[in-house]
């Protein structure tokens, strides 16, 4: 008999965790890892690996679980994936692995990320194995950006036996992982121990070295570099374009997360970088980074947070989990709602002024664009509003690279093995897709590695 | 060691000059450049302007107020072979420097250091550089040879009249731009006074530069906390600026901004004072 439901994960009282930035959910026992992985079938056709954008050998993996040997479990999992901590609590599983799962079709799925984030943690617990690289190859690669794009194509470079340095233009390595995801999501400390794990292998980390303005990717190659990766991300913040951004209150999602996570703002004054949440919080957008800016308003004391979202629910681009978590934890979501003006007095913000908006006909992406109703405004007293409607790619990479092509929307322009316009420079990750996933990027950035150690070998 | 502190140098009551070793920053600095520091692992990211810099021997020079926390404990505490956590630079863009014709380039308080290095490019690009300088009394004052250097002729005033002529700078700029023909104007100070150059400016016809300050997180336009308005439109100080177009700022929105954190700076200079109150007991 299998059991039709998942193990269930431990997590903090939703009353009680508003008030902390503890991680939410405490992860599985052995015992209970162990029986969650009995649910999995091992299909011999493993659908699942297919929907894993590194190809993780799941039933592999799932198996050593089961039978209590979890160090192979992290070996299996780490053939393909450097970064199983982080992808275990971040993944979109519903939509990759563990939408395609064979038990999915009757059950639940199986709890593909949580098996992973336990392997992972285990590891971390009881001390990985180090790998040394092969003899040294004589290359040497840049990579630009040390979020999961640049880590991953580090990792795999530096496991060829090629001389790595990695330049990063903030004062911590991990990209969003450090500056846009909470602690209570995925605490700083696994993403440092990853990162730990990399300088281990003998990966340089340059930190505080902005690629344009510090050095530019033509100067590294002059620098003796065989080849350049860019994993420069999608960091701009979009803004509404709306009247009143600028009034004292307005935050891009961006801004308000790196004061919390990357300055650690949350530990003010013990940090020395402020935040200001007021009492009445609203968030624009309905994606990951909306999640994350409502659920880290309210645990820095605000007593209302409203998430306003122009689709519905079914739209939401966000992780099934994390707005599942955001509800428990009273963020009030109004769907179907756009700003279209911030007012203030003195400089300050006091409402946001909304239409509300009904669903027509399907858009480009091919989902239904909202239109708004007519003389349906209304409007709603806040003391902050936090925007997150999504990022960009930033453009000063490709602005100070010669002969660097871009994208009409401003992506570096490269195939699936991250080859650029110039055969010297490859890219992945966010600054190629625009904002994605993790895991997309630690793909992307997987195949960039093949690709560049066939070109540095030929060199 | 990078970031490591070569010398410091006290310019006045609450100034003084920093000295530190960043080479790359040195490499490629620019007049209207800044980085951004922070002092420790639990410290704040701050903009500061570079006031000079040498690449041969891979050191920039930072002139620091000391207004509140950060730059009150980097006063305090940041020696002579200390080494600050991080430096990141040269970010913003640099400043357009002309090279024929007259312009004047004004300078108040602080303000002194990040106009230095502009009037000594604009000098050598072969501009004719008239130079004013002012601060609140004689003691606020420094680098006062450097711009006699940089500059063909130098005002200097004081609000008090302890120094040079008791005046505003915008006295002497007014004078000066109803008598001859000014390509352009430099002015770097505080806001209110930036506000008042432009508006003496705008009247007279003469284009202004002016740098902003606005609060910054990351300085490399990852965040939108500088936002400011300039001709009617959204701009990000740290990479569509510093500098801007004097006459087409939003200069009440700048000062507003810049109050937005006053509590918090506030709580946070209290609990400092308190921490090295209790350390020296
Ligand atoms: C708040 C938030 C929550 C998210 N939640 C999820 C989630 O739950 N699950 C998920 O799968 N995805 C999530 N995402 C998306 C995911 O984080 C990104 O798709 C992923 O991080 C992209 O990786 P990357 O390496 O391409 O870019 P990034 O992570 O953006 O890293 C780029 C790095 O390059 C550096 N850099 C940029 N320019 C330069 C330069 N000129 N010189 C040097 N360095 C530079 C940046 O500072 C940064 O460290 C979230 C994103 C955000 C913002
Ligand atoms: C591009 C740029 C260049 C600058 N160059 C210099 C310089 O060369 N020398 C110098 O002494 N100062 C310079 N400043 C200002 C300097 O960054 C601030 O004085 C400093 O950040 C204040 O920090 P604090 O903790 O000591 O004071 P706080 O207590 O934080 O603030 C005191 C006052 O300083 C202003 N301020 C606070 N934080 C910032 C911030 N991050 N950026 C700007 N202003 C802020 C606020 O108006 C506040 O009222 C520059 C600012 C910018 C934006
Ligand atoms: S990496 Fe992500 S998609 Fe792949 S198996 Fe793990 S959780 Fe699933
Ligand atoms: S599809 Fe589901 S049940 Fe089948 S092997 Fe993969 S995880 Fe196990
Ligand atoms: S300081 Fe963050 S964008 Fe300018």
């Amino acid at each position: 008999m299998i059991r039709p439901e998942q193990v269930p994960m431990r997590e903090q009282d939703p009353r009680s965790r508003v008030h902390n930035f503890d991680e939410v959910p405490l992860g599985y026992s052995e015992m209970e890892a162990r029986e969650e992985a009995a649910r999995c079938l091992k299909c011999k056709t493993a659908p699942c690996v297919a929907g894993c954008p590194v190809q993780v050998d799941i039933p592999g993996f799932i198996s050593q679980v089961e039978q209590g040997d979890f160090r192979a479990a992290a070996a299996t999992i780490k053939r393909t994936n450097n970064l199983p901590a982080v992808c275990g609590r971040v993944c979109p599983q519903e939509t990759q692995c563990q939408g395609v799962c064979t038990l999915g079709r009757k059950f639940e799925p199986c709890g593909i990320g949580r098996l992973e984030r336990f392997v992972a943690d285990w590891e971390m617990e009881h001390g990985a194995r180090t790998h040394e690289p092969p003899p040294a190859t004589g290359s040497r690669v840049a990579v630009v950006g040390a979020g999961p794009a640049g880590l991953t194509c580090a990792a795999d470079l530096r496991m060829l036996g090629h001389e790595v340095t990695v330049l990063e233009a903030l004062h911590e390595p991990g990209g969003v992982l450090m500056y846009g995801i909470p602690e209570f999501r995925l605490p700083k400390e696994v993403v440092n121990h990853e990162v730990e794990g990399l300088r281990r292998m003998g990966v340089a980390f340059e930190m505080n070295v902005v690629v344009g303005k510090s050095i530019t990717v033509d100067e590294l190659l002059s620098e003796g570099y065989g080849a350049v990766f860019v994993g420069s991300g999608a960091g701009l913040p979009r803004f509404l374009g709306i009247p009143g951004e600028t009034l004292i209150g307005v935050y891009s999602a961006n801004e308000f997360l790196t004061r919390v996570n990357l300055m650690r703002a949350w530990r003010f004054p013990e940090y020395d970088t402020p935040v200001k949440v007021g009492r009445q919080v609203a968030v624009v957008g309905g994606g990951n980074v909306a999640m994350d800016a409502a659920r880290t308003a309210l645990r820095l004391g605000a007593e209302k947070v409203t998430v306003l979202y122009r689709r519905t629910r079914q739209e939401m681009p966000a992780r099934v989990e994390e707005t599942h978590h955001a509800e428990e934890e009273g963020v009030d979501m109004q769907y179907l709602v756009n700003p279209v003006r911030l007012e203030g007095r003195d400089g300050i913000l006091s409402d946001v002024v909304c239409l509300r908006m009904e669903l027509g006909p399907p858009d480009d992406s091919g989902r239904r664009r909202p239109v708004p109703i007519e003389d349906s405004e209304f409007s709603l007293a806040v003391d902050t509003l936090i925007v997150a409607v999504g990022n960009q790619p930033h453009p000063l990479v490709p602005r100070t690279t010669r002969g660097l092509e871009v994208t009409k929307w401003g992506t570096v322009q490269a195939d699936e093995q991250g080859a650029t316009s110039r055969p010297e420079i490859f890219a992945a990750g966010d600054i190629v897709t625009g904002a994605a996933t993790v895991i997309s990027a630690m793909g992307a950035a997987k195949q960039a590695a093949v690709a560049i150690d066939a070109y540095v070998g030929k060199q | 060691m990078p970031n490591e502190i070569v010398s410091v140098e006290p310019l006045g009551p609450q100034t003084k000059s920093f000295v530190v070793r960043a080479p790359r920053v040195a490499a490629r600095a620019q007049p209207g450049q800044f980085v951004v520091v922070r002092l420790h692992a639990r410290g704040e990211r701050i903009p500061l302007t570079l006031a000079d810099w040498s690449a041969e021997d891979g050191t920039i020079t930072l002139v620091v107020q000391e207004v509140g926390k950060t730059t009150l404990e980097m006063g305090a505490s940041v020696d002579e072979g200390s080494e600050l956590a991080d430096v990141v630079g040269p970010l913003g863009e640099p400043s357009e420097i002309l090279s024929e014709g007259t312009v004047v380039c004004v300078a108040g308080g602080v303000g002194i250091a990040p106009v230095y290095p502009i009037a000594r490019a604009l000098k050598e690009a072969g501009t004719h550089v008239i130079g004013i300088a002012g601060a609140r009394s004689e003691d606020l004052l420094f680098w006062v040879d450097r711009l006699e250097e940089a500059c063909h002729s130098l005002v200097i005033t004081t609000d008090d009249g302890s120094a040079g002529r008791k005046a505003l700078v915008t006295e002497p700029l007014a004078e000066i731009l109803a008598a001859r023909k000014i390509a352009r104007v430099w002015a770097i100070g505080p806001a209110v006074m930036m506000k008042f150059c432009a508006q003496a400016c705008a009247k007279a016809g003469v284009p202004i530069t002016v740098s902003l300050n606005p609060i910054m997180v990351d300085g490399t336009g990852m965040c939108g906390a500088c936002r400011a308005e300039v001709g009617g439109r959204v701009r990000f100080a740290c990479v569509d600026g510093p500098e801007f177009a004097g006459d087409q700022v939003n200069w009440d929105l700048l000062i507003a901004r810049l109050a937005a954190y006053r509590e918090e700076e506030r709580c946070a200079l209290e609990r400092y004072r308190r921490m090295v109150r209790e350390a020296a007991a």
